[in-house]
Order: structure tokens, then C-alpha cells, then sequence
């Protein structure tokens, strides 16, 4: 199994040797990174090609690194029934980069990238539909970047005054608490004498 | 009479209607009872739960995944304790993955029997929900008996199953494997050749092999359209490559395929979990690496190394070597997946879930159009939607 990925790795960097950035297979997974303007020519190729087939886009999504100079990972997983294989293709991006869609080769890409919009802000380039999707009518920001809080900025309840929802900004009742368990014991508490000591 | 010109306008279905199997808002455009177009809004019942799975450790992960497909907890929990084992580079004990099996199975007939029979209500017959919620009954009892709740789990863990089996379940699991099978055959009598039902479904909401793979579909609405695939069979995980059982698939891709596709499933499970428990070597349930699991309760009460493991495994839980994984498994509803990025830490960096039922009623749209509107309602039904792992 893991030879054949290999193999399908080889063939496919050296079929689009002008657009795979590099070629990975980490636990027994093929990954590729490709480069952002070309994502579409690489899905079309690994759909269409005899030795690929992946008919299937299943699932788009992204992962945002804040640290980094481009700092989202969009990441497409692709499925061959035929050869009965799976390949994760990713491109970097930056914040205000759009990427081409891939709506026109897999349907199926149409609600998974107006999610990865809604989430993490990343733009579809030619979308056919580029709307939220999971997030409230109205919703300001991005939820699954790293930079917003896990509480978010604004809560909404009924307001019996007004007879209608309204939104306020989140007031919690206990402070949010975040617990650093990568750091050594000591200093972890406040009024730890050992932090002092 | 003169030809009236009909004009077309747009409707709301939801985002409380009883037919659409949670709170969904469909915007239909319709000319007279004809679909032109629908435009579904998802997402109210969206609860962050990928958000809130980076602040957790990778043990209090565990439950939100029960409360994604609420309707078969523990399918989806094996999918992410088989994303951790993955880049843990561990695997379950044999007896936990048996178990694993054994409860996966109940899980397909319980989601099954729901879908199936509320489908069948959704198009008009009443009493196979009265049946099959007795039987669902049943195995909500089996799930208690093991975990301790009905329907949140949280009974598999990284590296095995949180407890081995209370004593006569096997048992119990398996007369009931006996009596089932009556039962469906009644489900069916009332359903098969139904002229009411088979007038609701057979060519209604056809989804040709071409349409299924393009849309993403997997799970019995890709096998109700002609299409061998099951992750059961072609990417065995767990110990489904020692079972003997048969994938059934559909030849017309309509929602009555769709509903036989689930009826034969629900037999398929039936043999499997009877040689799941014919079959259940006896052992340990969990992996035997205490930096993952916790050491027994008695071992704690005279081991001053055990209680320093149970207590950093339940504060700070156990790191998992930076990796990435895509991780799927078959539900009942169809692929799952799990796409978990570690940074090395206790906490998931980020975990990406992907629902399968998020790619079928992205294609409701397709499916609808030129049908009458009590259609859109057979097709809902047909391809098994819960909102809680549609919206996350």
C-alpha cells in the first residue's frame, strides 16, 4: 500500500513538476502541496488522470497557523474508488489571498468551501455562492481562527422589553480560564512561593 | 377553461417543520407544486464543537463526538480514538476492538431502524416507527448497560474501551440477535410492497453514480445508486477484515433503493455483531501503557507512581507526537472523517470533522428539482440527515 502511494506520489510530481511544491507520505497518508494558482489544474489532473481517478473531493477545510508568513493551510482530501486510494492535496495561502475554486470540478466542493470561508475568512475565488453557512445571520468574524476567542464577542438573548433577540457584548460570569499544562509546576499558580523562591 | 399563467414564487420550509428531521430552513422556489430550486440554510444548530475540541485534551474530546450524529454515538467516537491510536502509533487490545465491532453494529441498526421508519412516517405509515422504536429500546438499554447512558456514551477511549462488558450482555446481545430478525420481517411487510409507500419512493429523488461520486455521497446513499463501496470492506479498520459479511446495493439510486439499501444493512449487522460475540477472545480492553490509559482503582490505592499517572492522565492527559492524520470509518449515515493536526501538545491543534451527511443535503438541491413538493420531504427522509453532525 504504502509503495503504491509512493509510486503515485513519483507519477504525480513528475506529471506536474511545474506545480507540486513537495511530496509527503507521513503515516502511510499521501500528502502533496501545490501552489495556490494552480489547484485547479492539479484537482482536474488527479480526477481525470487514468492512474489517479479520485473521483470524490470529500472534504475541504483549513488550518490556520498565525505564526506563519502565509498562515492558512487549505487542505483537500480526495478519494479513488477505483484504486482504492486517498491523497490530501494542500495549498498555503495568506490572509487576503483568494483561492481558485474548485466548485467547477467536484460539486461537492461548493458547501465545504463556503464553510472554510465562513470559519476561517479564506476567500473562494469564482464561488458560485460564497455565503455563510454555518454560523448566525448576520455573524462578524471568522470562528476557527486561532486569534478568536473561544467565547466570542457577542451573546445573544431574548429581550422582553424590546419583544425581540437582541446582542450584547459577552459578559462572563467567571473569568476564562485557559490552564497552561506545557509549562513546568512551578509558577502555574498565582502566589505560588516557588515562582517567587 | 383558460390556460392560467402560473406564477412562480418561493417558500418557506422550517426551520421548525417536523418533516425535516431537525431545524433545517429550506427557501423552496416553486412554480405551483413544482420545485424549481432550494436553497437550504444550515448551521442553527451549530455549537463550535471543532472550536471547542482545540481547548480540550485529547480525553475530553471524546464525548463531544456523542453529541455530533446523536442518533449512533459510538461510531463517531471510534473514529477519533482511531485518529489518536493512529498518531499515537498504538493500537487496541483485540477483546476492545472486538467490542468496538460489537457496539458499531448496534449502533448502524439502532440509526437504521430510526431512519428508516421516520421515513416511512414522513411519506405516511405510522406503525413500522411503533415497531422499530421498541427495538430501538432494546439496544438503548444494551448501550446503558455497557456505558452507563442511553445515548452519550463516551464509552470507547484512545487506546481501547473505557470498561469491559458487565456479565451477561453477551448473552443478552445475542437473543436479542435472535429475535430481531422477526421483527424486521414485520417492518418489511408493512413497507415493501406497500402500493403507498412504493408510490412516495421508487423514482423519486434518483441520484444517478455519476451525480453520487460528484457530490461527494458515500454510505448507503452511494451504494443505493449501484456503487460497491463500503470502508467496512475496501479499507478494513478495526476487525471487520475477520467478519464475513455482505455489502447490499441498490440498482436505481431512488429512495426506495435508499431504504432497502438500510433494511438489508441492518440484517448484515445482525451477523455481524453475532460473530462479533462468537468470536470475542477474552483480554485486556485497554492498552497496558499507563502514560494513555489509567491504572486500576486498586492498584491507586497502594501504588504512589499509579496515582501520579491517574492524576496527570486526568489534569493534564496524555501528549500526541506532532502529526497529521485523515482518519475515516464507515457510520451509518456513511464516511466519516476525522482530520486531526497535533502540534505535539495535549490539546488537538485542530480537529476537522467531516460529517457525511453535510454532502448528502448539500445535494437535496439537485435531487429536488422538477419534483413536487411532498418530494422534497421523501428525499429528506431518504438520505438520513441529523443536524447535530451537519452543523457541529
Amino acid at each position: 500500500m504504502t509503495q503504491a502511494l509512493q509510486d503515485l506520489g513519483d507519477y504525480i510530481t513528475a506529471a506536474l513538476s511545474q506545480d507540486v511544491l513537495s511530496t509527503k507520505l507521513p503515516k502511510g497518508e499521501l500528502v502533496i502541496t501545490v501552489r495556490a494558482a494552480a489547484i485547479g489544474k492539479v484537482l482536474t489532473f488527479l480526477r481525470d488522470d487514468t492512474n489517479c481517478l479520485f473521483k470524490q473531493l470529500m472534504d475541504v477545510t483549513a488550518v490556520d497557523y498565525p505564526e506563519r508568513e502565509q498562515r492558512f493551510e487549505v487542505v483537500y482530501n480526495l478519494l479513488s474508488l477505483k484504486q482504492n486510494q486517498r491523497i490530501r492535496v494542500k495549498v498555503t495561502v495568506g490572509e487576503d489571498t483568494p483561492v481558485p475554486t474548485a466548485t467547477g470540478i467536484f460539486s461537492s466542493a461548493g458547501w465545504f468551501e463556503r464553510e472554510v470561508w465562513d470559519m476561517f475568512g479564506i476567500p473562494f475565488a469564482d464561488h458560485p455562492d460564497l455565503r455563510r453557512i454555518l454560523t448566525d445571520y448576520g455573524f462578524e468574524g471568522h470562528p476557527l481562527r486561532k486569534d478568536f476567542p473561544l467565547t466570542g464577542f457577542v451573546e445573544r438573548r431574548y429581550d422582553d422589553e424590546q419583544k425581540r433577540v437582541v446582542y450584547e457584548p459577552v459578559k462572563l460570569t467567571q473569568d476564562f480560564r485557559n490552564f497552561d499544562f506545557l509549562s513546568p509546576w512551578e509558577g502555574v499558580l498565582p502566589g505560588d512561593e516557588k515562582a517567587e523562591g | 377553461m383558460a390556460d392560467a399563467e402560473i406564477k412562480s414564487y418561493s417558500i418557506n420550509f422550517g426551520p421548525q417543520h417536523p418533516a425535516a428531521h431537525g431545524v433545517m430552513r429550506m427557501v423552496l422556489e416553486m412554480s405551483g407544486e413544482i420545485v424549481d430550486r432550494t436553497d437550504t440554510h444550515i448551521g442553527l444548530l451549530h455549537r463550535g464543537t471543532e472550536k471547542l475540541i482545540e481547548y480540550k485534551s485529547y480525553l475530553q474530546a471524546v464525548p463531544y463526538f456523542d453529541r455530533l450524529d446523536y442518533v449512533c454515538p459510538m461510531n463517531q467516537e471510534h473514529a477519533f480514538c482511531l485518529a489518536v491510536e493512529k498518531l499515537l502509533g498504538i493500537e487496541a487490545p483485540p477483546r476492545a476492538q472486538f467490542i468496538r465491532v460489537l457496539f458499531d453494529e448496534l449502533g448502524r441498526i439502532t440509526n437504521h431502524l430510526l431512519n428508516t421508519t421516520s421515513f416511512a412516517m414522513d411519506v405516511g405509515a405510522m406503525s413500522p416507527m411503533l415497531y422499530g422504536f421498541e427495538e430501538r429500546e432494546k439496544l438503548m438499554a444494551f448501550s446503558e448497560r455497557v456505558c452507563g447512558a442511553r445515548l452519550h456514551a463516551a464509552y470507547y477511549r484512545v487506546g481501547g474501551v473505557a470498561l469491559d462488558m458487565p456479565a451477561g450482555l453477551a448473552e443478552d446481545i445475542h437473543a436479542w440477535t435472535e429475535s430481531f430478525p422477526k421483527v424486521l420481517d414485520d417492518i418489511e411487510a408493512l413497507l415493501n410492497e406497500n402500493r403507498i409507500f412504493k408510490q412516495r419512493t421508487i423514482d423519486i429523488g434518483i441520484v444517478s453514480q455519476q451525480e453520487a461520486l460528484d457530490w461527494g455521497f458515500s454510505g448507503p446513499n452511494l451504494r443505493a445508486s449501484g456503487i460497491p463501496w463500503d470502508l467496512r470492506k475496501s479499507q478494513p479498520y478495526a476487525v471487520y477484515d475477520q467478519l464475513d459479511f455482505d455489502i447490499p446495493i441498490g440498482k436505481n439510486g431512488d429512495c426506495y433503493d435508499r431504504y432497502n439499501v438500510r433494511v438489508e444493512e441492518m440484517k448484515q449487522s445482525v451477523r455481524l455483531m453475532r460473530q462479533c460475540i462468537e468470536k470475542m477472545p477474552s483480554g485486556p480492553v485497554r492498552v497496558d501503557d499507563r502514560k494513555i490509559a489509567p491504572p486500576p482503582r486498586a492498584e491507586m490505592k497502594s501504588s504512589m507512581e499509579a496515582l501520579i499517572h491517574h492524576f496527570k492522565l486526568f489534569t493534564e492527559g496524555f501528549h500526541v507526537p506532532a502529526g497529521e492524520t485523515y482518519t475515516v470509518i464507515e457510520t451509518p449515515k456513511g464516511e466519516f472523517g476525522v482530520y486531526l493536526v497535533s502540534d505535539g501538545s495535549n490539546r488537538p491543534y485542530r480537529c476537522k470533522i467531516r460529517p457525511p451527511a453535510f454532502a448528502h443535503l448539500q445535494g437535496i438541491d439537485f435531487m429536488s428539482r422538477g419534483h413536487m413538493l411532498a418530494d422534497v420531504v421523501a428525499n429528506i427522509g431518504s438520505i438520513d440527515i441529523v443536524f447535530g453532525e451537519i452543523d457541529r
